[in-house]
């Protein structure tokens, strides 16, 4: 088969290959083990029942849910107490009951958000909270 | 003759039919088409299945293998253009083309969009050339090549003026042009031509011109219009045909020499060459300027247009001038080098009056009238009096293939403007890269084809119309021969009180020649403006 | 009716997904064979369309030319509508690809009795079709960091860009909401007007009925079932690294997601939506306005027939002499010879 223009027409195969291929051989002898948040905070470790809001799935897919409900609820409705399914009370706070457990940001949160590709500003929850000072 | 309903009376409608484009049969009501060619003529022009028939019967008298004729008449263009498989694959019917087809808004008929003109086409490749057409059939958007499709394509194929106005605004540049060229190739393929391409074709192919005017006559005809300068002007001109060593050929349309108002432009070429002094000839065998095998196959453009060079190598001129035409220029400019040059026997085309070299056809060798014309007038060559022409309120109407197919929109522009006081433009979206067709291009502008004519000239029309209303136009220019004469009947139907001139008519008007005596009428014997008194004293 | 058969086929899509995983739970297949066969055929049918293309040569230069001309230096001439050399035509070919320029002049014409014909205004569809593809690439390009370990920053600034507004959390994506807009458009576009609807095929309403299938479960996904990313980047990152990564469970959602996404790919290359690559191609637009300037060759070209000039004067040399006309030669002893009007 010959081809006409090829030179033009190849390159532009070879540029739109090289483009949809990117995410193959962007990774070549890359490792890129899943990220661990760490839960060995000395809240954590002092913990009987190691419990979270709610259970570990859940928190998973769907704490950004929760964040922005308990901020929707104190900032404008100005409610503080959230009561979980297990019936255990908890104080809507992003600093004095979250972080009280995940004091470690970088190791904990971060961890994931870096991974699934999430800007340091994004969540944007650190323009308003002060991250807690991480030993270490 | 179809009878042609009154411009009141003629009907448009819009509403879509019930059943889908995909079924083919055609209502081939008399106005709409055109005869077909002649046993004689597709003989003469050397085309396949010469025989006596006509469109409005039922046996088109196809060779018997004409399917397999059609198919493998597919494959060998797909493999030689690479605009038809462009064209056939990446149509995603967006339906921007759909209202900018002139003959879609002047007759309503869906299959004019030239989306559908196209798919016409491009449902049997998809049946015949690709995997999903095969399988899926007319979900994929496939049918299968019938009698009644071929019918459809010939109603179609010649319904389409390959006017390009539709590739302007396609997003991927389909031209339908293209594909309509390519369809009447197939065609041609079967014997389906219509009689006025076919007549042209073997006239041009045998006597060197569309109207068969044989050497004698052509010299015949220009002597006389000589001889109306000389009654207009007072001056004689002289030209020379067959001249060996003049230093331009000039070639334009044969209807310049044979048909009003056509004949008028080419008294104002014969002046303006007179008096620059430039040493042109006429040519007898190539004495055709347009290009009827362009409407039939680019083959058989290639063979008339090949007397261009074959003439000019002959007679050892230099280079070549072209008259005002507009599927010439298309053929010149696009096709011509490619099919018949190098024309590396001429030289870089140099005006002799003003010694402007024309880099722009540095490998054509060939000018355009009206740039050499603006080039004399930007130096001041011309002596000019626009007040002869300011009885004209002036409009331009853009030619389709000199506006598409060139880009050859301020030149006219320049040259009319300075030979006439009073111009007005039509409405932005009808000139220049815009320009509506005039409705009989591409080999259409035959008699029987009268109801389309009228109907696809529409859009060009009103927008005359609209200058004539608010401005009082009273004339139209242009710069094609088609135009001179399909704009005239246009304008008798549409609009009744505006005249078409072709550009160098005027150019002519308002030309102080030499010696004149004093002129009291235009080219066409009309009183002059500020003469009509004189006129009247003289009964 | 092609709506319809348009709108079962990718329902048809949804259900064997749902099935698959729901009653037959073939997750590697639908989460590793299945990206893999349509990437594939993503990959090798443009190719292949391409080369088909290339393989036929362009005999013609055949722009369409929308601007002035190069002539006199004195006469402005439109270097992008009407393009002279190859630099100009990239230009021209950048405002096509990048701007959708011709799709830009677009006007809607109207007409009245008398018949009067208007010219209106109409950007609706370049708006839309320039929402639609500037939006599904934000998208694609966003759907990177799945594919990508550490996330470039690109990525990154394109997603926090993408979701600036801060509604809500996860935060709504502009793109995602430009991407449904767009395609609603477009789709209802082609159902309300008569015209556009009597050309639709199938072929039409599928691709945009699968983008909006496409769009609706990427958003529940994303905003409404929530997916665990992690998983997701799991399963996307072995794939790019043909490591079996054994997806654990995603929700379903996720599956349809990816099935109507390969769906998408795979249907590429043999469909109308080779208009992406065919663009760059067109000969109306990527060619100069140069065929009077330089020669071009067509590859193909063969000599024809046609009348010389020394059969025309055999035909017509009597009348030509009468009439004064100069000939090459004289008439031959025997009287002129029979010029045959059909010849081979």
């Amino acid at each position: 088969m010959k081809i006409y223009d090829g030179k033009f027409i190849i390159a532009g195969l070879v540029a739109f290959i090289g483009l949809a291929t990117f995410p193959i051989w962007s990774n070549i002898g890359k490792a890129s083990p899943l990220p661990e948040p760490k839960l060995d905070t000395p809240a954590i470790q002092q913990m009987e029942q190691k419990q979270c809001v709610l259970t570990r799935d859940e928190m998973r897919t769907g704490h950004m849910r929760l964040l922005d409900e308990w901020r929707i609820e104190v900032v404008r409705n100005g409610g503080r107490i959230y009561t979980a399914t297990d019936g255990k009370i908890y104080e809507m706070s992003l600093q004095n009951e979250c972080m009280r457990c995940h004091s470690n940001k970088t190791r904990f949160c971060d961890a994931c958000h870096s991974y699934v590709g999430l800007p340091n500003s994004t969540p944007y929850c650190w323009t308003c909270h002060i991250a807690p000072r991480e030993k270490d | 003759m179809a009878k042609l309903p009154k411009p009141s009376e003629l009907a448009l409608d819009y509403t879509l039919p019930k059943k889908g484009w995909m079924d083919a049969a055609v209502d081939f009501r008399p106005g709409t088409w055109s005869h077909a060619a002649r046993a004689k003529n597709l003989e003469a022009a050397g085309l396949p299945n010469a025989r006596q028939w006509s469109p409005a019967d039922s046996d088109w008298k196809l060779p018997s293998n004409w399917k397999q004729i059609i198919f493998e008449g597919m494959r060998e263009r797909l493999e030689k253009f690479r605009s038809l498989r462009i064209f056939m694959d990446i149509c995603v019917r967006c339906g921007a083309c759909a209202d900018k087809c002139h003959f879609y808004l002047g007759s309503g008929d869906p299959k004019n969009m030239p989306v559908l003109r196209s798919e016409l086409l491009r449902s049997i490749y998809r049946g015949e050339f690709t995997l999903a057409g095969k399988i899926m059939g007319s979900i994929a958007g496939a049918r299968e090549l019938t009698e009644n499709v071929i019918k459809e394509w010939f109603y179609y194929f010649f319904q389409c003026t390959e006017c390009r106005r539709c590739s302007v605004f396609c997003p991927f540049g389909i031209d339908t042009a293209e594909i309509t060229m390519i369809g009447r190739e197939l065609l041609n393929l079967l014997g389906l031509n219509i009689d006025w391409i076919a007549g042209s074709v073997a006239n041009c192919r045998h006597t060197g011109n569309h109207l068969g005017i044989q050497p004698h006559a052509f010299k015949n005809m220009i002597e006389f219009l000589a001889d109306e300068i000389e009654a207009v002007s007072g001056v004689r001109v002289q030209p020379t045909f067959n001249r060996k060593g003049a230093e331009i050929l000039f070639i334009t349309p044969s209807g310049d020499a044979f048909a009003d108002p056509g004949t008028y432009t080419m008294m104002g070429y014969l002046m303006l060459f007179h008096e620059m002094g430039l040493d042109y000839t006429f040519s007898t065998y190539a004495s055709e300027g347009g290009n009827f095998g362009m409407f039939t196959s680019h083959e058989m453009m290639k063979r008339l247009n090949a007397k261009m060079y074959a003439e000019a190598g002959r007679l050892g001129v230099k280079w070549l001038l072209g008259g005002e035409c507009g599927h010439m220029w298309r053929a010149v400019n696009q096709y011509m080098d490619t099919m018949n040059g190098p024309a590396d026997f001429l030289e870089v085309p140099k005006s002799p009056v003003t010694g402007t070299i024309f880099d722009n056809a540095a490998s054509t060798k060939m000018v355009h009238i009206v740039e050499f014309t603006a080039d004399l007038i930007r130096n001041g060559k011309l002596k000019l009096d626009p007040a002869r022409n300011d009885n004209l309120v002036m409009t331009y109407h853009d030619s389709c293939n000199t506006s598409r197919g060139m880009g050859f929109f301020e030149e006219p522009r320049y040259v009319i403007k300075s030979v006439c006081n009073k111009f007005h433009e039509m409405p932005p979206e009808t000139i220049r890269e815009q320009t509506f067709c005039c409705g009989s291009g591409s080999g259409l502008n035959n008699d029987e084809f009268i109801e389309m004519r009228m109907r696809g000239g529409l859009p060009r029309a009103n927008a005359v119309r609209h200058v004539e209303e608010r401005h009082g136009v009273n004339a139209l220019s242009c710069i094609c021969a088609i135009d001179r004469s399909a704009l005239t009947t246009l304008m008798d139907y549409w609009v009744p009180d505006v005249t078409v001139y072709g550009v160098h008519e005027l150019v002519g008007n308002a030309l102080v020649m030499k010696g004149e005596s004093e002129r009291t009428s235009d080219l066409r014997g009309d009183p002059l403006p500020g003469m009509e008194a004189s006129e009247d004293e003289n009964i | 009716m092609n709506f319809i058969m348009s709108l079962v086929a990718v329902l048809a899509l949804v259900l064997t997904a749902f099935l698959g995983i729901e009653a037959a739970g073939l997750r590697t297949f639908f989460s590793m064979a299945v990206p893999y066969v349509a990437f594939t055929l993503f990959i090798a049918g443009t190719v292949y369309r391409v080369l088909a293309w290339a393989s036929s040569p362009v005999p013609f230069r055949i722009p369409t030319t929308a601007g002035q001309q190069k002539t006199f230096p004195w006469i402005k001439r439109n270097r992008f509508d009407n393009p002279a050399n190859k630099k100009e035509v990239l230009g021209r070919m950048i405002l096509e690809v990048l701007l959708f320029r011709s799709l830009f002049r677009n006007t809607k014409a109207e007409i009245e009795k008398g018949p009067k014909l208007y010219y209106q205004w109409e950007k609706w569809l370049w708006v839309g079709g320039l929402a639609l593809h500037y939006s599904f690439l934000v998208i694609l390009l966003r759907h990177l960091r799945f594919f990508t370990e550490p996330v470039p920053f690109f990525v990154q600034a394109l997603g926090g860009m993408d979701s600036f507004l801060q509604v809500g959390l996860p935060g709504i994506y502009i793109s995602d909401s430009v991407f449904m807009l767009a395609v609603i458009y477009l789709l209802v576009r082609r159902l309300i007007i008569p015209t556009v609807r009597y050309i639709s095929l199938p072929g039409d309403y599928f691709p945009l009925i699968l983008m909006l299938a496409i769009g609706v479960t990427g958003i529940l996904t994303r905003y409404f079932t929530r997916v665990d990313l992690l998983k997701v980047k799991q399963l996307a990152l072995g794939l790019a690294k043909f490591q079996s990564s054994a997806p654990e469970q995603v929700g379903t959602i996720f599956y349809i997601h990816l099935l109507l996404v390969c769906t998408l790919i795979a249907y590429f290359p043999f469909s109308k939506l080779m208009h992406a690559g065919g663009i760059f191609l067109s000969p109306t637009r990527n060619l100069p306005n140069d065929s009077r300037i330089r020669r071009h060759v067509n590859p193909w070209d063969y000599p024809v027939e046609v009348q010389t000039y020394a059969e025309y004067e055999e035909r017509f040399r009597e009348k030509m002499i009468e009439a004064g006309l100069p000939v090459a030669k004289e008439i031959a002893a025997g009287g002129p010879a029979v010029y045959p009007l059909t010849k081979k």
